[in-house]
């Protein structure tokens, strides 16, 4: 029985577990779950994720969520190049320190800005207070900021001189305002190296198919989006904005 | 020279990480950065962690942050029993599946509970609107029941019939709550029993010893306007 991995292209975690089971020739079934139209609100998906997040993976009757624990899961299963998830105790260690970090610090203030900037004019007709934007690009900054810093150093990639499992995290998330427009790697030529050197690495034609559906998410029509998926959004501004 | 924590038993993943290195006998140094003094913030501590936060552990030149990060290290640097951490890919995977979830889930929300009901208007002497409180209290009502419905189930711990990495995590954050006068285990029998088979394997005393600190936040003295200027910015951050 074939592998199921539940995705939409559109979410980051979902990129980085399909870049990384495309580019292992991982065969698995690409179950379309449209964000968009509140796929993962139906009793189909809920039934596999009642959490109604993306990505799940299906693997016979085992079921698991949350991307990182995919990854690695995907890394022992398919026995992945060891640079991915290096057996050597420090470099493991810190890609474990990097996929814990990236949820709350790197992922929560990009999906912000897809916010701030795209989806929530888009659906209420309103702009966002410019004191709310600038507050927004501020926390980007600071992530940016920390991972130039921390986590990349002056290395190649986060390990050191070989891809692993960080850098895909990294590079999707960063990639995700580039959906409002907002592009990261502009004010940092460190970054936009970076970024080539994992584009390259994964092949650039691999990162571009999987970034399409969130390069024309503006030109979407919104007036069809699903009403429970606008609710969600309204919610998701009273609790972070 | 040996491994070195830095710590505060306020925190929470501090107290995760306390109790797995005792628990497993890994013998360390213990280094307490005095969070509600703005240690943690001081260059001192940026030598050690310039992230500036809490836990760090620091073994020879290594330095490393996140305590799940830590946790996974000592796992593999100590051979710890299986259980913790299983060698089956797919026990394994349930382990990492909630290790990943919580950030941004329970963590949030118990870390709120905290601050809204407690150390906002008592230590630092901000009152927390009732609005804000009742949303954040609402919205560790969710975490709790996604945590009981799609997590424990059934089971005795959170992955299986074993305690795990998982729970460690997990019932630390929980005492944050508890801390803050929240009734977590009222009317929550699953929970309540969870939290009993996590007592009875991690050992009673040290479960009372890491969670000293806690259970006492509600007697701090009110912070003087010096450290609290300090600790503002911090704190809004964090609990964003």
């Amino acid at each position: 029985m074939a592998l199921e991995l539940y995705m939409d292209l559109l979410s980051a975690p979902c990129r980085a577990v399909y870049i990384f089971s495309k580019k292992h020739d991982i065969r698995f079934n690409f179950q379309f779950v449209d964000l968009l139209k509140g796929h993962h609100h139906s009793k189909e998906y809920t039934d596999i994720n009642p959490l109604r997040k993306l990505p799940s993976l299906k693997d016979g009757k085992f079921i698991l969520t949350e991307s990182v624990a995919i990854l690695y899961y995907l890394c022992h299963k398919y026995s992945a190049p060891s640079h991915w998830y290096p057996p050597d105790l420090h470099v493991r260690a810190s890609v474990d320190e990097f996929m814990a970090w990236q949820h709350a610090a790197f992922q929560l203030p990009m999906k912000k800005i897809v916010w701030l900037k795209l989806l929530i004019p888009k659906i209420t007709g309103e702009e966002v207070s410019a004191e709310k934007m600038e507050h927004a690009v501020e926390e980007v900054k600071n992530s940016l900021r920390l991972f130039e810093a921390y986590f990349l150093q002056d290395k190649l990639f986060i390990t050191g001189d070989q891809i692993s499992l960080a850098d895909l995290v990294a590079v999707v998330e960063m990639m995700q305002p580039m959906a409002a427009n907002y592009n990261v790697f502009l004010n940092s030529s460190k970054l936009a190296e970076w970024r080539m050197r994992v584009e390259l690495n994964i092949g650039s034609g691999l990162f571009k198919e999987a970034h399409d559906r969130l390069m024309q998410l503006a030109d979407w029509d919104f007036s069809t989006l699903d009403p429970m998926v606008s609710q969600k959004i309204c919610e998701f501004r009273e609790k972070y904005l | 020279m040996g491994l070195e924590l830095y710590l505060d038993l306020l925190s929470q993943p501090c107290r995760a990480v306390y109790i797995f290195a005792k628990k497993n006998g890994i013998p360390f140094e213990l280094h307490i950065v005095d969070l509600i003094k703005g240690q943690h913030l001081s260059d001192a501590f940026a030598q050690v962690n310039p992230l500036k936060k809490v836990p760090a552990l620091k073994d020879g030149d290594f330095t490393l942050t996140e305590s799940v990060a830590i946790l996974l290290y000592l796992t593999r640097k100590y051979k710890v029993p299986d259980y913790w951490y299983p060698q089956d890919l797919q026990a394994r995977a349930r382990v990492d599946e909630y290790l990943a979830w919580q950030h941004t889930t329970l963590r949030r929300s118990c870390l709120r509970a905290l601050w809204h009901k407690m150390m906002f208007p008592v230590f630092l002497g901000e009152p927390v609107s009732p609005q804000t409180l009742v949303a954040t209290l609402a919205e560790l009502d969710v975490t709790l029941q996604l945590l009981e419905d799609k997590f424990l189930q059934n089971k005795a711990f959170l992955t299986g019939p074993h305690i795990s990495l998982a729970d460690l995590v997990a019932i630390t954050e929980l005492m944050h709550p508890v801390g803050a006068g929240c009734q977590v285990f009222e009317g929550r029998p699953k929970l309540a029993t969870w939290r009993q088979h996590v007592k009875a394997a991690v050992g009673e005393d040290l479960f009372r010893e890491a969670h000293e600190v806690i259970l006492k936040a509600k007697d701090f003295p009110p912070a003087d306007p010096t450290i609290k200027q300090k600790l503002m910015p911090w704190v809004l951050a964090m609990i964003r």
